[in-house]
């Protein structure tokens, strides 16, 4: 507060006394920038060049440094020292962005470039069944098989408790009981995946329970149900308050009225969140280890025995540590990553298409 | 909000004919009961995590020889037991302060990236790819971090190593490829980006524009109208962000089981390999642990959802206390 104040103050006199023709005060011009960022290019390549750096990302943290000194004292030089800064903090956020992305650019070059090798007709129809870790043969069929079931199982739970409890929260939730779901909702959806699936493990080894991939669904309804009910939610307090109001007023009864007015009017944004949901749930490894076990075998019946999925078949591939296992591990990567963004675009676009006409 | 002006309508709409009133008030009745029902059982699956384990682990502490607080060790199959969490614990909150003091920065910058640098055009496809780093499973991170991002940071490691020795922390004593707890933090920082920026996104873009323009008009830069109007707004939203993210990263299994190669052993010297994280040694533990051995893995369980639970619990009121106070402003 006080920096800038001063920094007004001595900016101030500057352009009045100044000749007519300007009555701003100088500035670079607007691509002044990208003059910086091919001095500051070449500069840290060059740099780089005479030390003898390999790493690629040693040159660019270069020119990123040598670009943000350039750029200061050129601003500050020409223009002032607050533009100097404001200049520092665009590029800073631009950093940051940047930096953002070469991470997920990474893994997904990875995850494609890699899991391209294996991915084929054979991989997707066959299971590990007398497959040696490190023969390059064997497929993921068994485990698309039991995450297709436990997912399945899990939505066809976790759905109505979410849709349900969202309704209750909008529709009639008032008080304490709705203020304490509201709040473990939220806290709900932090329980860390490894806890859900030990909450499951722990009623097994009560009741004395085997492990199957219902169990599977299980812990992981517990981590879907506080998604569905967030989303669910936030689509139902979009739904116009005169469309209640008027199908109240022509004597409809409540029940009916969220049956037929509301729950329609919000179906979009229910369906993305619901398949948001399944697309976080798909990935979850840790319950699977510890209440469904895995299996090399296909095993059509969730309801008994040891299942695989795709998560866990990747993980248990990965720490075979043989490059074939290396190649399943990554042919199953690419798998998973396409059916959890192929959910990801289609649940958003059916937001985008379904969206509710609000009043706002 | 929304949901106000519904209840203050009378719950049973003035219906002439009796026979369709009750068959309403019964429809009601019952679909009442349902939602509130599951909202209910929400409730009570709640309780129930924390009782079922807390039974479980009350059977392996009590036949636990060691201090569950204080021992460095885990041998559940050993005559007597000895386990304690000392080490899960140290290695769970360092590599979660490693992946908070890296990715904290980032994201509000990238946060802010979307909320004022963007073109306007941009902004929203930039802010749906963020989004996309948090739908990756993680354990896709788990097998990319190993095999991509380990090798990758073994020149990192030994140049902090060569010219940040000094500082204890990033002293390398030990030979090995960098299976370490920092570069977990590092690959937590990644995993918990998008939940830090989409939360502190959403605070900035709450800023009353009268408050930036304002600023504007005083002759602001836009660095400026940041630091005097949004950053200062947006604090507690940034905190609770960190808040969460914090929690994420505390749980986070299946990247720190494929990336760390653990030891129970506590050191300060991030760089080297060994240490342990509660789910981490969970998943690791668990294909050869006999039923004690697991109930003693629930027990340390028991302690990661209690610690995630705090986070989590505090994160949400600060967001809900912050709620009333923007609502006074709008």
């Amino acid at each position: 507060m006080s920096h800038a104040t001063t920094g007004l103050k001595d900016h101030r006199p500057a352009p009045a006394p100044a000749a007519r023709p300007s009555l701003s005060s100088r500035s670079l011009p607007r691509l002044a920038p990208l003059g910086f960022a091919a001095v500051s290019i070449a500069l840290g390549v060059g740099v780089s060049l005479a030390a003898g750096w390999h790493s690629r990302t040693q040159w660019g943290l270069l020119s990123a440094l040598i670009f943000l000194a350039v750029s200061y004292a050129v601003t500050t030089a020409v223009e002032n020292q607050r533009q100097a800064r404001d200049r520092l903090a665009t590029s800073v956020v631009w950093v940051c962005f940047l930096v953002a992305v070469v991470p997920l650019v990474s893994l997904l070059w990875t995850t494609v470039s890699r899991g391209v090798e294996r991915l084929d007709g054979y991989f997707l129809s066959h299971s590990m069944a007398g497959v040696l870790g490190w023969e390059a043969s064997g497929g993921v069929y068994h485990a698309l098989i039991g995450t297709l079931e436990q997912v399945g199982i899990a939505t066809v739970l976790s759905a109505p408790i979410g849709l349900l409890t969202a309704v209750y929260l909008v529709e009639y939730g008032r008080g304490a009981l709705a203020r304490a779901v509201t709040f473990f909702v939220d806290v709900m959806t932090g329980i860390p995946s490894i806890v859900a699936g030990l909450f499951i493990l722990s009623i097994m080894l009560i009741a004395g329970l085997e492990p199957s991939g219902l169990m599977g669904a299980l812990a992981l309804s517990i981590l879907m149900i506080p998604v569905v009910v967030r989303s669910t939610e936030e689509m139902l307090k979009l739904v116009p308050n005169e469309l209640r109001e008027a199908a109240l007023a022509l004597g409809v009864p409540k029940w009916r009225v969220i049956l037929k007015v509301v729950l329609p009017t919000a179906i979009g944004g229910i369906t993305t969140g619901v398949m948001l949901a399944i697309a976080r749930i798909a990935g979850e490894t840790a319950p699977i280890i510890l209440v469904v076990f895995g299996n090399q075998l296909i095993n059509t019946n969730p309801f008994a025995g040891e299942q695989s999925s795709l998560p866990f078949y990747i993980y248990e591939q990965y720490k075979i540590g043989e490059v074939a296992a290396y190649d399943r591990a990554w042919a199953a990567a690419l798998v998973l990553i396409a059916f959890v963004m192929i959910l990801n675009l289609v649940a958003r676009g059916i937001a985008r298409w379904k969206a509710p006409k609000t009043s706002r | 909000m929304a949901s106000t002006t519904p209840a203050d309508t009378p719950p049973a709409p003035p219906v002439p004919g009796p026979g369709s009133r009750s068959t309403g008030r019964l429809g009601d009745k019952v679909f009442l009961g349902l939602s509130k029902g599951s909202g209910i059982l929400l409730l009570v699956i709640m309780a129930s995590i924390a009782v079922f384990l807390s039974y479980r682990s009350v059977i392996a502490l009590s036949d636990n020889e060691g201090n569950f607080l204080t021992t460095f060790e885990w041998n559940t199959a050993g005559d007597p037991p000895v386990f304690g969490i000392a080490v899960l614990l140290f290695g769970t909150v360092v590599s979660s302060i490693v992946a908070m003091v890296i990715a904290v920065p980032i994201a509000v910058g990238i946060a802010l990236f979307i909320s004022h640098y963007a073109p306007r055009r941009v902004a929203a496809p930039l802010a749906y790819v963020v989004d996309l780093l948090a739908a990756v499973p993680s354990i896709i991170y788990g097998i990319w971090g190993a095999l991509v991002l380990v090798p990758y940071l073994e020149g990192l490691n030994s140049w902090l190593d060569e010219f940040f020795g000094w500082t204890y922390v990033f002293e390398k004593t030990e030979i090995g490829i960098p299976r370490s707890l920092f570069t977990v933090g590092i690959l937590l920082a990644i995993m918990i980006l998008p939940i830090v920026t989409s939360v502190s996104r959403e605070v900035f873009l709450q800023v009353p524009r009268m408050n930036e323009e304002a600023a504007l008009a005083l002759g602001a830069t836009r660095w400026e109208v940041i630091r005097l109007s949004v950053l200062p707004f947006g604090r507690s939203g940034i905190i609770s962000a960190s808040m969460l993210g914090l929690g994420r990263a505390l749980g986070e299994t299946m990247a720190v089981a494929t990336v760390l190669s653990p030891n129970f052993l506590v050191s300060l010297h991030l760089l080297n390999p060994g240490g342990g994280t509660f789910a981490q040694n969970i998943a690791a533990k668990f294909g050869e642990a006999n039923e004690f051995g697991r109930d003693a893995l629930i027990a340390s369980g028991l302690v990661l959802f209690v610690l995630t639970l705090l986070v989590n619990g505090a994160a949400r009121l600060i967001i809900a206390r912050r709620k009333e106070y923007s609502g006074a402003n709008a």
